[in-house]
Protein backbone atom coordinates (compact mmCIF):
# COMPACT_ATOMS: atom_id res chain seq x y z
CA UNK A 1 0.00 0.00 0.00
CA UNK A 2 1.41 3.36 -1.11
CA UNK A 3 1.71 5.96 1.78
CA UNK A 4 0.41 9.24 0.89
CA UNK A 5 -1.97 12.02 2.30
CA UNK A 6 -4.96 10.15 0.53
CA UNK A 7 -4.28 6.84 2.14
CA UNK A 8 -3.33 8.85 5.73
CA UNK A 9 -7.29 10.05 5.23
CA UNK A 10 -8.55 7.27 4.04
CA UNK A 11 -7.52 4.88 6.58
CA UNK A 12 -8.41 7.49 9.32
CA UNK A 13 -12.23 7.25 8.22
CA UNK A 14 -11.92 3.60 7.86
CA UNK A 15 -10.69 3.28 12.04
CA UNK A 16 -6.92 2.23 10.71
CA UNK A 17 -8.42 -1.38 10.14
CA UNK A 18 -6.73 -1.42 6.90
CA UNK A 19 -3.05 -1.24 6.88
CA UNK A 20 -1.38 -3.72 5.33
CA UNK A 21 1.88 -4.69 6.91
CA UNK A 22 4.55 -3.03 5.66
CA UNK A 23 6.44 -6.77 4.76
CA UNK A 24 5.33 -10.31 4.24
CA UNK A 25 6.64 -12.78 6.91
CA UNK A 26 7.00 -15.28 3.89
CA UNK A 27 8.54 -19.08 4.65
CA UNK A 28 11.94 -19.53 3.22
CA UNK A 29 11.64 -21.23 -0.21
CA UNK A 30 14.06 -24.02 -1.15
CA UNK A 31 16.03 -21.73 -3.65
CA UNK A 32 16.85 -18.55 -4.39
CA UNK A 33 19.05 -16.65 -7.29
CA UNK A 34 20.66 -14.61 -4.36
CA UNK A 35 20.61 -15.00 -0.36
CA UNK A 36 21.81 -12.66 1.54
CA UNK A 37 22.72 -12.95 5.16
CA UNK A 38 22.10 -10.22 7.18
CA UNK A 39 18.97 -7.71 7.75
CA UNK A 40 20.69 -4.70 8.67
CA UNK A 41 20.35 -1.51 6.83
CA UNK A 42 22.84 -2.38 4.03
CA UNK A 43 21.97 -6.50 3.54
CA UNK A 44 18.40 -5.13 3.10
CA UNK A 45 19.31 -1.97 0.71
CA UNK A 46 21.71 -4.88 -1.45
CA UNK A 47 18.88 -6.24 -1.73
CA UNK A 48 16.64 -3.74 -2.89
CA UNK A 49 18.94 -2.45 -5.23
CA UNK A 50 19.56 -6.07 -6.76
CA UNK A 51 15.45 -5.77 -7.32
CA UNK A 52 15.42 -2.23 -8.78
CA UNK A 53 18.46 -1.72 -10.66
CA UNK A 54 19.34 -5.16 -11.70
CA UNK A 55 15.90 -7.04 -12.33
CA UNK A 56 17.37 -9.89 -9.58
CA UNK A 57 13.98 -10.69 -7.53
CA UNK A 58 14.05 -14.25 -6.80
CA UNK A 59 16.22 -12.39 -3.47
CA UNK A 60 15.95 -13.55 0.19
CA UNK A 61 17.10 -11.45 3.32
CA UNK A 62 18.15 -13.74 6.09
CA UNK A 63 18.34 -12.53 9.89
CA UNK A 64 19.29 -14.44 13.18
CA UNK A 65 17.19 -11.76 14.98
CA UNK A 66 15.06 -9.02 13.87
CA UNK A 67 15.84 -6.99 10.72
CA UNK A 68 17.65 -3.57 12.17
CA UNK A 69 18.14 -5.55 15.55
CA UNK A 70 22.16 -4.98 14.74
CA UNK A 71 24.04 -2.04 14.44
CA UNK A 72 21.79 -0.42 12.24
CA UNK A 73 19.10 0.33 15.49
CA UNK A 74 21.84 0.83 17.60
CA UNK A 75 24.12 2.89 15.85
CA UNK A 76 24.09 7.13 16.26
CA UNK A 77 22.63 7.43 12.95
CA UNK A 78 25.45 10.61 12.07
CA UNK A 79 25.46 10.34 7.92
CA UNK A 80 28.09 12.52 6.18
CA UNK A 81 30.37 12.33 3.39
CA UNK A 82 33.73 14.14 4.07
CA UNK A 83 36.56 11.72 4.32
CA UNK A 84 40.13 12.44 3.24
CA UNK A 85 41.01 10.13 0.32
CA UNK A 86 39.73 10.19 -3.17
CA UNK A 87 38.41 6.44 -3.14
CA UNK A 88 36.75 6.66 0.11
CA UNK A 89 35.07 10.44 -0.63
CA UNK A 90 33.19 9.29 -3.68
CA UNK A 91 31.64 6.00 -1.95
CA UNK A 92 30.33 7.91 0.85
CA UNK A 93 29.30 11.01 -1.60
CA UNK A 94 27.24 8.65 -3.75
CA UNK A 95 25.60 7.49 -0.61
CA UNK A 96 25.05 11.04 0.46
CA UNK A 97 23.20 11.75 -3.09
CA UNK A 98 20.94 8.35 -2.60
CA UNK A 99 20.34 9.95 1.07
CA UNK A 100 18.63 13.26 -0.22
CA UNK A 101 16.06 11.39 -2.82
CA UNK A 102 15.91 8.15 0.03
CA UNK A 103 12.56 9.04 1.52
CA UNK A 104 10.96 9.53 -2.20
CA UNK A 105 12.57 6.63 -3.73
CA UNK A 106 11.46 4.33 -0.91
CA UNK A 107 7.93 6.25 0.05
CA UNK A 108 9.01 5.95 3.29
CA UNK A 109 9.91 9.09 5.48
CA UNK A 110 13.92 8.09 6.93
CA UNK A 111 13.89 11.52 8.46
CA UNK A 112 16.67 12.47 7.05
CA UNK A 113 17.89 15.65 8.46
CA UNK A 114 21.00 17.67 6.59
CA UNK A 115 21.22 19.84 9.69
CA UNK A 116 25.07 19.93 9.37
CA UNK A 117 28.54 18.03 11.41
CA UNK A 118 30.72 19.77 12.83
CA UNK A 119 34.63 18.41 13.48
CA UNK A 120 36.44 20.24 15.73
CA UNK A 121 40.19 21.34 16.15
CA UNK A 122 41.92 21.58 18.65
CA UNK A 123 45.43 22.20 18.20
CA UNK A 124 47.00 23.98 14.97
CA UNK A 125 47.64 20.12 13.47
CA UNK A 126 43.86 19.73 13.88
CA UNK A 127 43.61 23.32 12.02
CA UNK A 128 46.24 21.91 9.32
CA UNK A 129 44.65 18.71 9.38
CA UNK A 130 40.78 20.05 8.65
CA UNK A 131 41.91 22.26 6.11
CA UNK A 132 43.71 19.62 4.02
CA UNK A 133 40.76 17.83 4.18
CA UNK A 134 37.99 20.61 3.88
CA UNK A 135 40.47 21.47 0.58
CA UNK A 136 40.49 17.63 -0.49
CA UNK A 137 36.41 17.31 -0.46
CA UNK A 138 36.29 20.39 -2.13
CA UNK A 139 38.59 19.30 -5.15
CA UNK A 140 36.43 16.05 -5.32
CA UNK A 141 32.96 18.01 -5.79
CA UNK A 142 32.21 17.42 -1.68
CA UNK A 143 30.29 20.45 -0.04
CA UNK A 144 33.27 21.23 3.25
CA UNK A 145 34.12 25.11 5.12
CA UNK A 146 36.54 25.66 7.88
CA UNK A 147 34.52 27.87 10.42
CA UNK A 148 36.97 29.58 13.04
CA UNK A 149 35.66 29.45 16.92
CA UNK A 150 34.46 33.23 16.63
CA UNK A 151 31.55 31.82 14.22
CA UNK A 152 30.86 28.25 16.21
CA UNK A 153 30.52 30.44 19.58
CA UNK A 154 27.37 32.10 17.19
CA UNK A 155 26.63 28.89 15.71
CA UNK A 156 26.23 26.40 18.62
CA UNK A 157 26.45 29.01 22.00
CA UNK A 158 26.64 26.23 24.74
CA UNK A 159 29.66 24.85 22.72
CA UNK A 160 32.86 25.75 25.58
CA UNK A 161 34.23 28.05 22.93
CA UNK A 162 36.41 29.86 25.50
CA UNK A 163 40.20 29.85 25.44
CA UNK A 164 41.01 29.03 29.02
CA UNK A 165 39.09 25.64 28.45
CA UNK A 166 41.26 23.00 29.16
CA UNK A 167 41.10 21.54 25.12
CA UNK A 168 40.70 25.07 23.52
CA UNK A 169 38.71 25.02 20.19
CA UNK A 170 40.32 26.47 17.23
CA UNK A 171 37.96 26.24 14.89
CA UNK A 172 36.04 23.06 12.68
CA UNK A 173 35.49 22.15 9.51
CA UNK A 174 31.20 22.21 8.56
CA UNK A 175 29.74 19.71 6.02
CA UNK A 176 26.49 21.56 5.50
CA UNK A 177 24.37 18.97 3.74
CA UNK A 178 25.57 16.19 6.70
CA UNK A 179 23.26 15.01 9.54
CA UNK A 180 20.72 12.30 10.97
CA UNK A 181 18.35 9.93 9.33
CA UNK A 182 15.61 7.53 11.79
CA UNK A 183 17.91 4.15 12.12
CA UNK A 184 14.90 2.30 12.25
CA UNK A 185 13.18 4.00 9.28
CA UNK A 186 16.20 3.07 7.37
CA UNK A 187 15.99 -0.80 7.73
CA UNK A 188 12.02 -0.80 7.96
CA UNK A 189 11.75 1.08 4.53
CA UNK A 190 14.53 -0.45 2.82
CA UNK A 191 12.69 -4.28 4.02
CA UNK A 192 9.10 -2.85 2.59
CA UNK A 193 10.21 -1.32 -0.47
CA UNK A 194 12.45 -4.64 -1.28
CA UNK A 195 9.67 -6.59 -0.54
CA UNK A 196 7.26 -4.98 -2.64
CA UNK A 197 9.50 -5.95 -5.58
CA UNK A 198 9.30 -9.24 -4.56
CA UNK A 199 12.19 -10.03 -2.29
CA UNK A 200 11.69 -12.31 0.65
CA UNK A 201 12.55 -10.88 4.05
CA UNK A 202 12.97 -14.12 6.51
CA UNK A 203 13.03 -12.75 10.03
CA UNK A 204 14.58 -15.54 12.86
CA UNK A 205 16.80 -17.16 10.51
CA UNK A 206 20.59 -18.00 11.46
CA UNK A 207 22.98 -19.09 8.76
CA UNK A 208 24.87 -21.72 10.40
CA UNK A 209 27.24 -23.10 7.45
CA UNK A 210 28.10 -22.04 3.84
CA UNK A 211 27.59 -24.97 1.56
CA UNK A 212 30.28 -25.10 -1.64
CA UNK A 213 30.37 -27.29 -4.72
CA UNK A 214 33.43 -26.96 -6.89
CA UNK A 215 35.04 -24.36 -5.87
CA UNK A 216 31.56 -22.00 -5.64
CA UNK A 217 28.83 -20.99 -3.53
CA UNK A 218 26.19 -23.86 -3.33
CA UNK A 219 23.56 -23.21 -0.27
CA UNK A 220 23.69 -22.17 3.19
CA UNK A 221 22.19 -24.16 5.79
CA UNK A 222 19.92 -22.19 8.49
CA UNK A 223 18.03 -22.95 12.12
CA UNK A 224 14.78 -23.13 9.11
CA UNK A 225 16.59 -25.50 7.09
CA UNK A 226 18.71 -25.52 3.94
CA UNK A 227 18.17 -22.32 1.31
CA UNK A 228 20.05 -23.68 -2.19
CA UNK A 229 21.40 -20.12 -3.78
CA UNK A 230 23.07 -19.12 -6.80
CA UNK A 231 25.03 -16.08 -5.11
CA UNK A 232 25.26 -15.27 -1.46
CA UNK A 233 26.26 -12.00 -0.45
CA UNK A 234 27.31 -11.81 3.57
CA UNK A 235 26.50 -8.58 5.40
CA UNK A 236 26.94 -9.31 9.09
CA UNK A 237 28.73 -6.59 10.40
CA UNK A 238 30.63 -7.56 13.80
CA UNK A 239 29.95 -11.42 12.47
CA UNK A 240 32.15 -10.90 9.22
CA UNK A 241 34.95 -13.11 10.86
CA UNK A 242 32.58 -15.59 12.18
CA UNK A 243 30.71 -15.94 8.85
CA UNK A 244 33.71 -16.04 6.79
CA UNK A 245 35.21 -18.57 9.04
CA UNK A 246 32.23 -21.07 7.80
CA UNK A 247 33.51 -20.69 4.38
CA UNK A 248 37.02 -21.01 5.44
CA UNK A 249 38.13 -17.71 4.79
CA UNK A 250 40.03 -15.50 7.32
CA UNK A 251 39.42 -11.32 6.67
CA UNK A 252 41.50 -8.42 8.94
CA UNK A 253 38.51 -7.37 10.67
CA UNK A 254 38.40 -7.39 14.40
CA UNK A 255 34.52 -6.94 16.78
CA UNK A 256 34.73 -4.60 19.35
CA UNK A 257 31.92 -3.26 21.41
CA UNK A 258 30.69 0.33 20.45
CA UNK A 259 28.83 1.90 22.90
CA UNK A 260 25.48 4.49 22.70
CA UNK A 261 24.28 6.99 25.23
CA UNK A 262 20.47 8.98 25.38
CA UNK A 263 19.57 11.03 27.59
CA UNK A 264 16.57 12.27 28.91
CA UNK A 265 14.52 14.87 26.55
CA UNK A 266 15.48 18.04 26.22
CA UNK A 267 13.88 21.53 25.02
CA UNK A 268 15.79 22.01 21.87
CA UNK A 269 19.45 23.08 22.96
CA UNK A 270 21.65 21.88 19.74
CA UNK A 271 20.04 21.87 15.99
CA UNK A 272 23.77 20.78 14.40
CA UNK A 273 25.94 17.60 15.38
CA UNK A 274 29.60 18.15 17.25
CA UNK A 275 32.03 15.73 17.22
CA UNK A 276 35.56 16.03 18.70
CA UNK A 277 38.43 13.75 18.09
CA UNK A 278 40.62 15.44 20.25
CA UNK A 279 38.37 15.19 23.17
CA UNK A 280 36.86 12.45 21.63
CA UNK A 281 33.30 12.47 21.71
CA UNK A 282 30.34 13.43 19.36
CA UNK A 283 26.18 14.52 20.70
CA UNK A 284 23.44 15.71 18.40
CA UNK A 285 20.05 16.07 19.98
CA UNK A 286 16.94 14.06 18.27
CA UNK A 287 13.97 15.25 17.12
CA UNK A 288 12.16 13.85 20.23
CA UNK A 289 14.84 15.98 22.20
CA UNK A 290 17.36 13.86 23.74
CA UNK A 291 21.05 14.03 23.07
CA UNK A 292 22.05 11.30 21.12
CA UNK A 293 25.82 10.75 22.46
CA UNK A 294 29.06 8.37 21.33
CA UNK A 295 32.65 8.06 21.39
CA UNK A 296 35.17 5.52 21.07
CA UNK A 297 35.03 1.24 20.69
CA UNK A 298 35.99 -0.58 23.83
CA UNK A 299 39.79 -1.66 22.78
CA UNK A 300 39.53 -5.55 23.03
CA UNK A 301 37.86 -7.45 21.25
CA UNK A 302 33.97 -8.04 22.14
CA UNK A 303 31.01 -9.79 20.76
CA UNK A 304 28.81 -9.12 23.62
CA UNK A 305 26.73 -6.04 22.49
CA UNK A 306 28.09 -4.27 25.88
CA UNK A 307 31.02 -1.99 26.52
CA UNK A 308 32.91 -1.08 29.66
CA UNK A 309 32.42 1.18 32.10
CA UNK A 310 35.74 2.90 31.71
CA UNK A 311 34.44 3.68 28.52
CA UNK A 312 31.24 5.58 29.73
CA UNK A 313 33.30 7.57 32.10
CA UNK A 314 35.09 8.61 29.66
CA UNK A 315 32.06 9.59 27.13
CA UNK A 316 30.77 11.56 29.44
CA UNK A 317 33.71 13.79 30.66
CA UNK A 318 34.10 14.42 26.81
CA UNK A 319 30.77 15.45 26.83
CA UNK A 320 30.89 17.74 29.16
CA UNK A 321 34.24 19.42 28.26
CA UNK A 322 32.85 20.59 24.94
CA UNK A 323 28.80 21.14 26.66
CA UNK A 324 29.60 22.23 30.41
CA UNK A 325 26.12 22.98 30.84
CA UNK A 326 25.06 19.33 29.91
CA UNK A 327 26.62 18.15 33.12
CA UNK A 328 23.56 17.53 35.07
CA UNK A 329 21.59 15.51 32.15
CA UNK A 330 20.69 12.48 32.84
CA UNK A 331 21.42 9.29 30.38
CA UNK A 332 18.23 7.25 29.94
CA UNK A 333 19.73 4.25 27.72
CA UNK A 334 23.09 3.21 26.92
CA UNK A 335 23.72 -0.04 24.70
CA UNK A 336 26.47 -1.45 22.32
CA UNK A 337 26.87 -3.06 19.20
CA UNK A 338 29.67 -5.13 17.43
CA UNK A 339 31.52 -2.99 15.30
CA UNK A 340 33.88 -4.69 12.04
CA UNK A 341 37.00 -2.60 12.87
CA UNK A 342 39.54 -2.56 9.38
CA UNK A 343 42.87 -1.84 9.82
CA UNK A 344 42.63 0.92 7.50
CA UNK A 345 39.14 2.30 8.70
CA UNK A 346 37.88 1.86 5.43
CA UNK A 347 35.11 -1.25 4.58
CA UNK A 348 35.55 -4.20 2.49
CA UNK A 349 33.05 -4.79 -0.58
CA UNK A 350 34.21 -7.76 -1.90
CA UNK A 351 34.34 -10.63 -4.09
CA UNK A 352 36.11 -13.42 -2.30
CA UNK A 353 38.22 -16.12 -3.40
CA UNK A 354 34.59 -18.53 -3.69
CA UNK A 355 32.93 -17.92 -6.64
CA UNK A 356 29.24 -16.59 -5.83
CA UNK A 357 30.19 -15.65 -2.35
CA UNK A 358 30.93 -11.88 -1.53
CA UNK A 359 31.13 -10.08 1.62
CA UNK A 360 30.35 -6.63 2.79
CA UNK A 361 31.83 -5.71 5.91
CA UNK A 362 34.67 -3.71 7.61
CA UNK A 363 32.63 -0.37 8.38
CA UNK A 364 33.27 -0.63 11.90
CA UNK A 365 32.38 2.50 13.86
CA UNK A 366 30.70 4.24 10.74
CA UNK A 367 28.81 2.61 8.38
CA UNK A 368 25.56 3.57 8.80
CA UNK A 369 26.09 7.31 6.85
CA UNK A 370 27.07 4.51 3.71
CA UNK A 371 24.07 2.04 3.74
CA UNK A 372 22.13 3.12 0.51
CA UNK A 373 25.30 3.73 -1.14
CA UNK A 374 26.80 0.30 0.55
CA UNK A 375 23.75 -1.47 -0.95
CA UNK A 376 23.76 -0.03 -4.33
CA UNK A 377 27.33 -0.78 -4.78
CA UNK A 378 27.25 -4.23 -3.40
CA UNK A 379 24.04 -5.02 -5.23
CA UNK A 380 26.15 -4.40 -8.56
CA UNK A 381 29.08 -6.21 -7.48
CA UNK A 382 26.66 -9.44 -6.80
CA UNK A 383 24.69 -8.86 -9.60
CA UNK A 384 27.64 -8.20 -12.43
CA UNK A 385 30.00 -10.90 -10.40
CA UNK A 386 32.55 -7.41 -10.48
CA UNK A 387 32.62 -4.45 -8.78
CA UNK A 388 31.63 -1.14 -9.75
CA UNK A 389 33.91 1.62 -9.94
CA UNK A 390 33.40 3.10 -6.74
CA UNK A 391 34.20 0.11 -4.32
CA UNK A 392 36.60 -1.66 -6.74
CA UNK A 393 39.27 0.29 -4.41
CA UNK A 394 37.11 -1.94 -1.86
CA UNK A 395 38.03 -5.32 -2.56
CA UNK A 396 39.91 -7.70 0.11
CA UNK A 397 43.03 -7.90 -1.90
CA UNK A 398 44.10 -4.19 -1.10
CA UNK A 399 45.64 -6.04 1.97
CA UNK A 400 47.99 -8.20 -0.17
CA UNK A 401 48.55 -5.15 -2.81
CA UNK A 402 49.26 -2.78 -0.05
CA UNK A 403 46.92 -0.23 -1.48
CA UNK A 404 45.42 0.63 1.61
CA UNK A 405 42.81 3.59 2.09
CA UNK A 406 44.40 5.37 5.22
CA UNK A 407 40.88 6.86 6.70
CA UNK A 408 41.84 6.67 10.57
CA UNK A 409 41.83 10.51 10.77
CA UNK A 410 38.19 11.12 8.47
CA UNK A 411 36.93 8.45 9.93
CA UNK A 412 37.15 10.24 13.32
CA UNK A 413 36.04 9.09 16.73
CA UNK A 414 34.15 6.38 15.74
CA UNK A 415 30.80 6.70 12.78
CA UNK B 1 34.59 -3.26 34.93
CA UNK B 2 36.73 -6.24 34.48
CA UNK B 3 39.07 -7.41 37.00
CA UNK B 4 42.43 -8.54 35.42
CA UNK B 5 44.61 -10.81 37.26
CA UNK B 6 48.29 -9.58 36.39
CA UNK B 7 50.13 -12.15 37.01
CA UNK B 8 52.93 -10.63 38.82
CA UNK B 9 50.56 -8.35 40.44
CA UNK B 10 47.54 -9.95 41.33
CA UNK B 11 43.96 -8.23 40.24
CA UNK B 12 43.41 -4.86 39.42
CA UNK B 13 40.85 -3.20 37.32
CA UNK B 14 41.01 -2.78 33.55
CA UNK B 15 41.98 0.67 33.36
CA UNK B 16 45.56 -0.46 34.70
CA UNK B 17 46.11 -2.50 31.53
CA UNK B 18 46.03 -2.44 28.04
CA UNK B 19 45.31 -4.65 25.22
CA UNK B 20 47.79 -6.53 22.99
CA UNK B 21 45.62 -8.27 20.33
CA UNK B 22 45.52 -12.14 19.54
CA UNK B 23 48.11 -13.82 21.07
CA UNK B 24 50.75 -16.40 18.81
CA UNK B 25 50.69 -14.61 16.33
CA UNK B 26 54.73 -14.89 15.48
CA UNK B 27 56.22 -12.66 12.91
CA UNK B 28 57.86 -14.97 9.87
CA UNK B 29 61.32 -15.44 10.48
CA UNK B 30 62.16 -14.88 6.84
CA UNK B 31 59.99 -12.69 5.42
CA UNK B 32 61.21 -13.05 2.04
CA UNK B 33 60.20 -16.23 1.37
CA UNK B 34 56.68 -15.16 1.82
CA UNK B 35 54.33 -14.51 -0.84
CA UNK B 36 52.26 -11.52 -0.70
CA UNK B 37 49.21 -13.38 0.39
CA UNK B 38 51.37 -14.71 3.25
CA UNK B 39 53.05 -12.04 4.19
CA UNK B 40 49.02 -9.78 4.65
CA UNK B 41 47.79 -12.98 5.99
CA UNK B 42 50.60 -12.85 8.98
CA UNK B 43 50.33 -8.95 8.86
CA UNK B 44 46.17 -8.00 8.63
CA UNK B 45 44.36 -11.26 8.84
CA UNK B 46 42.94 -12.53 12.64
CA UNK B 47 41.23 -15.42 13.99
CA UNK B 48 38.71 -12.82 15.92
CA UNK B 49 36.49 -15.76 17.11
CA UNK B 50 33.29 -15.60 19.21
CA UNK B 51 34.39 -17.47 22.19
CA UNK B 52 37.48 -18.79 23.63
CA UNK B 53 40.69 -16.19 22.74
CA UNK B 54 44.04 -16.32 23.22
CA UNK B 55 45.42 -12.54 23.32
CA UNK B 56 48.10 -10.48 25.01
CA UNK B 57 47.36 -7.75 27.56
CA UNK B 58 49.68 -5.28 29.31
CA UNK B 59 49.73 -4.35 32.74
CA UNK B 60 50.52 -0.69 31.57
CA UNK B 61 49.81 1.16 34.73
CA UNK B 62 51.67 -1.20 36.77
CA UNK B 63 54.28 -3.44 36.41
CA UNK B 64 54.51 -2.41 32.66
CA UNK B 65 54.63 -6.55 31.83
CA UNK B 66 53.25 -8.53 29.12
CA UNK B 67 51.44 -11.71 30.01
CA UNK B 68 48.96 -13.89 28.06
CA UNK B 69 44.72 -14.22 28.80
CA UNK B 70 42.46 -16.51 27.45
CA UNK B 71 39.19 -14.71 27.48
CA UNK B 72 35.56 -15.52 26.42
CA UNK B 73 34.29 -12.25 23.39
CA UNK B 74 30.78 -13.11 24.20
CA UNK B 75 30.52 -13.43 27.92
CA UNK B 76 34.31 -11.50 28.61
CA UNK B 77 34.79 -13.46 31.23
CA UNK B 78 38.81 -14.10 31.85
CA UNK B 79 39.67 -18.12 32.41
CA UNK B 80 43.05 -17.74 33.25
CA UNK B 81 45.86 -15.36 32.63
CA UNK B 82 49.68 -16.66 32.30
CA UNK B 83 52.94 -15.50 32.05
CA UNK B 84 54.22 -15.68 28.30
CA UNK B 85 56.36 -18.88 27.80
CA UNK B 86 54.42 -20.45 30.56
C1 LIG C 1 26.96 2.56 19.07
C2 LIG C 1 27.18 2.72 17.60
C3 LIG C 1 27.16 3.99 17.04
C4 LIG C 1 27.35 4.16 15.67
N1 LIG C 1 27.24 5.42 15.15
C5 LIG C 1 27.32 5.61 13.81
C6 LIG C 1 27.08 6.89 13.25
O1 LIG C 1 26.78 7.86 13.96
N2 LIG C 1 27.19 7.03 11.90
C7 LIG C 1 27.52 5.98 11.09
O2 LIG C 1 27.64 6.18 9.89
N3 LIG C 1 27.70 4.72 11.59
C8 LIG C 1 27.61 4.52 12.93
N4 LIG C 1 27.80 3.26 13.46
C9 LIG C 1 28.15 2.14 12.56
C10 LIG C 1 26.92 1.59 11.87
O3 LIG C 1 25.91 1.31 12.82
C11 LIG C 1 27.25 0.30 11.11
O4 LIG C 1 28.42 0.44 10.33
C12 LIG C 1 26.11 -0.08 10.16
O5 LIG C 1 24.86 0.09 10.78
C13 LIG C 1 26.28 -1.52 9.72
O6 LIG C 1 25.11 -1.94 9.07
P1 LIG C 1 24.94 -3.44 8.65
O7 LIG C 1 23.64 -3.56 7.99
O8 LIG C 1 26.17 -3.85 7.89
O9 LIG C 1 25.05 -4.22 10.04
P2 LIG C 1 23.93 -4.63 11.12
O10 LIG C 1 22.87 -3.62 11.24
O11 LIG C 1 24.68 -5.01 12.37
O12 LIG C 1 23.29 -5.90 10.46
C14 LIG C 1 23.92 -7.15 10.42
C15 LIG C 1 22.85 -8.18 10.72
O13 LIG C 1 23.38 -9.47 10.49
C16 LIG C 1 22.72 -10.34 11.38
N5 LIG C 1 23.48 -11.59 11.48
C17 LIG C 1 24.66 -11.80 12.10
N6 LIG C 1 25.02 -13.08 12.01
C18 LIG C 1 24.06 -13.71 11.29
C19 LIG C 1 23.86 -15.06 10.87
N7 LIG C 1 24.75 -16.03 11.15
N8 LIG C 1 22.74 -15.36 10.15
C20 LIG C 1 21.82 -14.39 9.86
N9 LIG C 1 21.97 -13.11 10.26
C21 LIG C 1 23.07 -12.77 10.96
C22 LIG C 1 22.66 -9.55 12.67
O14 LIG C 1 21.65 -10.04 13.54
C23 LIG C 1 22.37 -8.15 12.17
O15 LIG C 1 21.01 -7.80 12.20
C24 LIG C 1 27.62 3.04 14.84
C25 LIG C 1 27.65 1.76 15.39
C26 LIG C 1 27.42 1.59 16.76
C27 LIG C 1 27.43 0.21 17.34
ZN1 LIG D 1 51.53 -6.33 36.88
Amino acid sequence: MKYSALNLVRNALTGNRNWTPAWRSPEPAREYDVVIVGGGGHGLATAYYLAKEHGIRRVAVLEKGWIGGGNTGRNTTIVRSNYLWTEASLLYEKSMQLWEGLSQDLNYNVMFSQRGVYNLGHTLQDMRDIERRVSANRLNGIDAEVVTAAQLKTAIPYLDTSPDARYPILGASLQRRAGVARHDAVAWGFARAADSLGVDIIEQCEVTAIRTEQGGVSAVETTRGTIRAGKVGVVVAGNASVLASMAGLRLPVESHPLQAFVSEPLKPVLDTVVMSNAVHGYVSQSDKGELVIGAGIDAYLGYGQRGSFPTIEHTMEAIITLFPIFSRVRMLRLWGGIVDVCPDACPIISKTPVAGLYFNCGWGTGGFKATPGSGWTFAHTIAQDRPHELNAPFDLERFTTGALIDEHGAAAVAH
Amino acid sequence: MLLIKCPWCGERAETEFSYGGEAGITRPRDPDALSDAEWADYLFNRTNPRGAHEELWNHAHGCRRWFGAERDTVSYVIARTYKLGS
